[in-house]
């Protein structure tokens, strides 16, 4: 059981700064996301997009924003559950609740903070009929354990930067690696796309374009896949492993059945005080929250995250007063043991 | 309706039709019409802010409008997305200009 204070669900800009904000409050945090790495949309997304209303940035990449924010609030020491996503809550008698994963992993907290944006991003699915069941028996949608695929042979789809990026750390690991796409041009970091021209030219990677998978073969697992190349007849493509890497699309999922007042798809919140939600001690901040008035920009979810801090304390440590204390004045004093203060100011006489 | 107005026929994903006016002035562009209007579920259409990196604005351009060619951000997505005809969009790289009076489009399925 991992325990902590507060737990948030979503690892995105939102997410990471409220454990800022928790952390100058003495509050540790522990973050849930489905996703393999923290940033939520920005890393996932749009990495290398700049975005121009973070105050005092002219402009920033989001990649480099969720670097910013991993940076500022590693002093606080958050603890991550990636690539697992948040199942059901359970409210216990001492007024906790336990949030546990679709891996089962448990984590107790007496605030759970949702700041899940626009859902956990999930896997979509290439319309090919009944490729759910050939799920977890060759058909994998997430490159986790490349070892897996140790001299396999591997049918990748898509033609964004994970199909790229897949296809080419396979190369050196699979027995054969064959790259499908529909299209001749590639969406993705130019020098990826230089990469598979390269390791096609060697003979180490199989391109085969423009062309689409329109079956998958196989008894009880994947044994091949029916490929049609643009007006050409449907060829037959034996393989131990088809990955369609066609982008990730956002849906709520569980949390819309934890008895949260759901609108439009996000979470009812108090915006006249705290971001709480209809559940005592369950907060939604960032784009996942709605409310009169709400804009789903970062910048709001920063403002809401430190302001659900300051509800979370209060629940934490009841009838305890808190005064508001500037990082200025105070300084920022880490749970690793680190301190940065202001430079005290020099009082020197002038003869 | 105000002069600056274009008017817009958007069948949703149901198949329900919806004429609408939509302001020239105002930088905006036909996904922010289906949500401004609350024609889908919000969540579901927009995902990537109009990036033209998520698809989840793809329609069909069902009128002959002569609308201004892909750019190659729009191409490449299409070309990942799901239940893509020759006559499909995205929504988001659609501007909202005089040009597209009496435009008819109908929302692909969500996906």
């Amino acid at each position: 059981m991992i325990k902590t204070d507060i737990l948030i669900i979503g690892a995105g800009p939102t997410g990471l700064f409220a454990v800022f904000e928790a952390g100058l409050l003495k509050l540790h945090c522990h973050l849930i996301d489905a996703l393999p790495q923290p940033g939520g949309q920005c890393s996932e997304i749009y990495p290398k997009k700049p975005i121009y209303d973070i105050p005092a940035y002219p402009e920033i990449l989001a990649g480099d924003l969720t670097e910013k924010l991993l940076d500022q609030c590693k002093q606080f020491q958050p603890g991550f559950t990636l690539g697992e996503r948040a199942e059901t809550i359970e409210k216990q008698e001492d007024g906790t609740f336990i949030v546990t994963t679709n891996q089962g992993t448990k984590h107790q907290a007496p605030v759970v903070a949702i700041a899940g944006g626009l859902g956990s991003f999930e896997p979509r699915k290439p319309l090919i009929e009944n490729i759910t069941n050939y799920e977890d028996k060759g058909v994998v949608y997430f490159v986790k354990d490349p070892e897996l695929y140790r001299n396999k042979r591997v049918v990748i789809a898509g033609g964004g930067d994970s199909a790229l990026d897949w296809s080419i750390f396979l190369a050196d690991v699979a027995s054969e690696v064959t790259l499908i796409h529909r299209r001749n041009e590639f969406r993705g970091a130019l020098d990826s796309v230089d990469k598979v021209q390269e390791l096609k030219n060697k003979r180490k990677i199989n391109l085969i374009t423009p062309a689409e998978v329109t079956a998958i073969i196989g008894k009880n697992k994947v044994e091949g896949v029916e490929v049609i190349k643009t007006n050409e007849d449907p060829l037959r493509l034996d393989t131990d492993f088809f990955i369609p890497l066609f982008g990730l699309s956002p849906k709520l999922g569980p949390i819309a059945d934890w008895g949260l007042e759901i609108e439009k798809n996000a979470i009812r919140v108090n915006n006249a005080l705290d971001y709480q939600t209809n559940i005592p001690g369950v907060f939604a901040i960032g784009d996942v929250n709605t409310y009169p008035g709400k804009l789903k920009l970062i910048l709001c979810g920063f403002h809401e995250a430190t302001l659900m801090c300051q509800a979370a304390y209060k629940i934490i440590n009841p009838g305890k007063k808190y005064v508001l204390k500037y990082t200025t004045v105070s300084g920022v004093h880490g749970f690793d043991g680190t301190s940065k203060t202001a430079p005290k100011a020099v009082v020197k006489k002038i003869e | 309706m105000v002069e600056q107005d274009v008017k817009i026929t958007i069948i949703d994903r149901e198949g329900i039709k919806h004429d609408v006016e939509a302001p020239t002035d105002m930088a905006m562009n036909l996904m922010e019409v289906v949500r401004a209007y609350d024609l889908v579920p919000e969540g579901t259409i927009g995902v990537c802010g109009g990036m033209a990196m998520c698809a989840s604005c793809q329609c069909y351009v069902l009128s002959d409008h002569d609308l201004p060619e892909k750019q190659d951000e729009e191409e490449a997505m299409l070309s990942e997305a799901f239940y893509v005809k020759d006559n499909s969009r995205l929504g988001c790289q659609i501007h909202i200009s005089p040009e597209i009076e009496g435009l008819k489009v109908e929302l692909a399925p969500e996906s």
